[in-house]
């Protein structure tokens, strides 16, 4: 094996290991925010009357958080090449303006 | 039209870190382009079953409980975090066998598999309950819509399953060198995938009332 070869293998290896890391952290991450979202719910009833707005605002954000945590590192869209991104995410913002639409048209989201 | 895939010229470094694909002008082999926009239709797949779930999930004319009476919001959650899970001990097998490291690959496949399983068995069980509850998947409009969406994807879930196993024997036999490390990261995506229209399923169908 040449050396410039072993000099990319170890690079990768040094990468790998410390993505390992990485994927480590964002798994905590994402079970405190699950953890969050549960608790939520009991938080909002004990606190306001009015809980509509208060549960599912704050329930909507760390959804996606949580959507975008597991797409961006363990599927690697952050490292990857932007075309990738581009793709799932366009696929993804076409599903939710056509479901959207179809249901206002059904007015799905009234005491939302 | 222009082909993507360029047939001259082609790479194949057995030995080495990179991959062993065809060199395309995306710089991205056509399999792994190929699983994103699958991925990406998928989006639509499920976009419908939620959005039908949540066009009926108050109906039950047809008499029967609704599904938000009968959820089990504890084991629901633990299923979520069994699922999250094992999104870290799939992406730590991509890891793996990026390293070359193939006793662990298989190590962590196995126990994404396993997480699968217990995820999957915290649906059936779930399901039975509902079922003794009298909630079946004809009792009414909504929860035709639950058991279609939660069944979906319980299958798509299982899928991954058959595909983790799959992975772990090529390994096993000597299929799977570094080289083709793309492999398992093309099942991990599919894995990733079923995981994060999960964290959608968890918040809208059960947390949200």
């Amino acid at each position: 094996m040449s050396d410039a070869t072993a000099t990319v293998e170890a690079e990768a290896h040094d990468e790998h290991e410390s993505h390992d890391g990485l994927y480590i952290k964002i798994a905590l991450i994402l079970g405190v925010l699950t953890a969050m979202e549960v608790a939520w719910p009991y938080i909002v009833e004990a606190i306001w009357d009015d809980t509509a707005f208060w549960l599912m605002s704050p329930l909507i954000i760390l959804m996606v958080i949580k959507f975008i945590l597991i797409a961006a590192f363990f599927m690697h869209l952050k490292f990857d090449s932007v075309i990738l991104t581009q793709v799932f995410y366009s696929g993804l913002i076409v599903a939710v303006a056509v479901y959207i639409a179809a249901l206002v048209t059904f007015d799905t989201f009234r005491g939302w | 039209m222009t082909d993507t895939a360029l047939p001259v010229e082609s790479v194949n470094y057995a030995d080495g870190p990179d991959q062993d694909h065809e060199v395309t002008n995306t710089g991205i082999s056509n399999p792994k382009l190929g699983m994103w926009v699958f991925l990406a239709s998928e989006c639509l797949l499920f976009g419908g079953l939620i959005s039908t779930f949540l066009l009926y999930k108050h109906n039950n004319a047809a008499g029967g409980p609704l599904p938000h009476d009968l959820y089990d919001i504890e084991l629901t959650s633990i299923s979520s975090f069994v699922l999250l899970m094992s999104s870290l001990t799939m992406v730590l097998a991509v890891s793996a066998i990026q390293r070359g490291d193939h006793p662990r690959l298989r190590l962590w496949l196995i126990v994404t598999a396993v997480l699968g399983s217990v995820f999957i068995s915290g649906q059936v069980y779930e399901f039975q309950v509902f079922v003794k509850e009298g909630m079946g998947f004809t009792t009414n409009a909504a929860s035709s819509a639950f058991f279609g969406l939660t069944g979906f994807h319980g299958v798509h879930v299982t899928l991954g399953i058959v595909m983790l196993l799959s992975t772990v024997v090529l390994s096993a036999l000597g299929r799977l060198p570094r080289a083709r490390a793309e492999a398992v990261e093309i099942v991990g995506l599919y894995w990733h995938f079923v995981d994060v229209v999960w964290v959608l399923i968890f918040t809208i169908v059960y947390l949200i009332p």
